[in-house]
């Protein structure tokens, strides 16, 4: 029907828009609902994190499809990258400025995503946040936050952790 | 006042180019610094200039600026390249999306083993041809205009030129059904900043060769077997 200019989905539409590209989708909603920071400058730290993190969630988006034989090492893989390079940037920067938020003492992009990151990364290593204190106390305030509290509450439009029937159903619609 | 923003990279395309092709057509002078050895990317970690242990790196306004999609961005936001309003925004950044998605089979390319390299070429060219290339025909076809968004030269643009021009590399008939992008091509190539870019003697790499694969290979001890996208 021509509604998928990439013919590919995510596809929101919102706006008058028929919108494509997570990042583009995510950006626009970030300006629109000012959680994308004051100035440039705050822009570009929230854009920096916001990328590191989507790194880290990509290998998560991607781990269901593994095949069986790669599926433990892409899970050391994960562990790795979160343990090693992407949460302790994350505990600096809050340690470092002491306050709530990622980015200019105010709630924005950055801190969902993150808090969206841990949580993730959760599922697979329950222990992950154990020598993180700061992301610890991070999530606990976030998870608070009254908007983000109704998000985690059952018969929320959050979706629950990749099954195989999603895997199936990923599958045979793109019939790769 | 600051000076130059200086570019922390391979001597060669990969994530930097984009950055490259949007400061020239900025008109901003840049400097760089290439990495050739282990010890050079070593000493960058240990120096804490890489938030995530990564490159590209660029100093710019006084930030050690990473993640190749937020430098762009500030880089498009700070020379007015990023549309007038939040709507022209999207249409940037979804457009951006595409020739990103488009040049990511293309960055890979120089890494693969030579029969999927055939099979690679092969797939790059269906995607540019069904899924990419169409897209932007038909924006310009339906608005007319000289530029992908807003009647004003952006990001977008300069993003779709480097794109053409890397699929040209792998097939240089490839714009023959296009009519529009042919047209968009030349316009783009006669822009001052980009012209002068285009030209020998700029900053613009070449195609990646066996000796930028190894330079990457040895500095990060990463992408020694890469698999097809």
């Amino acid at each position: 029907d021509g509604l998928l200019l990439f013919q590919q989905v995510p596809l929101v539409e919102i706006d008058g828009m028929k919108m494509v590209q997570t990042r583009a989708i995510l950006s626009y909603i970030a300006g629109k609902y000012n959680l994308y920071g004051k100035d440039l400058k705050e822009r570009a730290l929230i854009d920096m994190y916001v990328e590191g993190i989507s790194d880290l969630m990509q290998m998560i988006l991607m781990f269901p499809f593994s095949p069986l034989d790669v599926k433990e090492k892409n899970l050391d893989s994960i562990k790795e990258m979160a343990t090693n390079r992407y949460f302790p940037v994350f505990e600096k920067v809050l340690k470092q400025h002491g306050q709530d938020f990622l980015v200019g003492n105010k709630f924005s992009w950055a801190d969902v995503q993150l808090i969206e990151a841990i949580l993730a990364v959760e599922e697979k290593i329950p222990a992950v946040l154990s020598g993180f204190p700061q992301l610890q106390a991070f999530k606990t305030k976030m998870s608070n936050m009254p908007t983000i509290k109704k998000f985690l509450q059952p018969g929320s439009p959050r979706k629950p952790p990749p099954d195989d029937h999603y895997v199936e159903t990923v599958l045979k619609v793109f019939k790769k | 006042m600051p000076g130059k923003p200086k570019l922390y990279y391979f001597d060669g395309r990969g994530k930097m180019e984009s950055i490259r092709w949007l400061l020239a057509a900025a008109g901003v002078e840049f400097e760089e610094e290439f990495l050739e050895t282990r010890e050079q990317y070593e000493k960058l970690l240990q120096g804490g200039s890489l938030l995530f242990q990564q490159v590209p790196m660029v100093e710019i306004d006084g930030m050690r600026m990473v993640q190749t999609r937020a430098i762009l961005s500030y880089i498009a936001a700070k020379y007015n390249l990023y549309g007038k309003d939040l709507k022209e925004r999207a249409l940037i950044d979804m457009y951006v999306g595409g020739t990103d998605d488009l040049m990511g089979f293309i960055m890979i390319f120089p890494f693969l083993s030579p029969e999927d390299k055939e099979k690679q070429r092969a797939s790059i060219i269906q995607k540019a041809t069904s899924r990419y290339f169409p897209a932007y025909e038909k924006v310009l076809k339906d608005h007319g205009q000289d530029f992908l968004v807003g009647n004003n030269f952006s990001w977008a643009d300069v993003h779709l030129l480097e794109a053409i021009l890397m699929v040209e590399e792998k097939k240089s008939d490839v714009l023959s059904d296009f009519p529009q992008l042919q047209k968009f091509k030349a316009r783009m190539s006669n822009i001052h900043t980009i012209k002068k870019f285009l030209e020998p003697g700029s900053q613009r790499k070449p195609v990646p060769d066996d000796k930028y694969v190894e330079t990457v290979r040895r500095v990060l001890r990463m992408y020694y077997d890469v698999k097809p996208n």
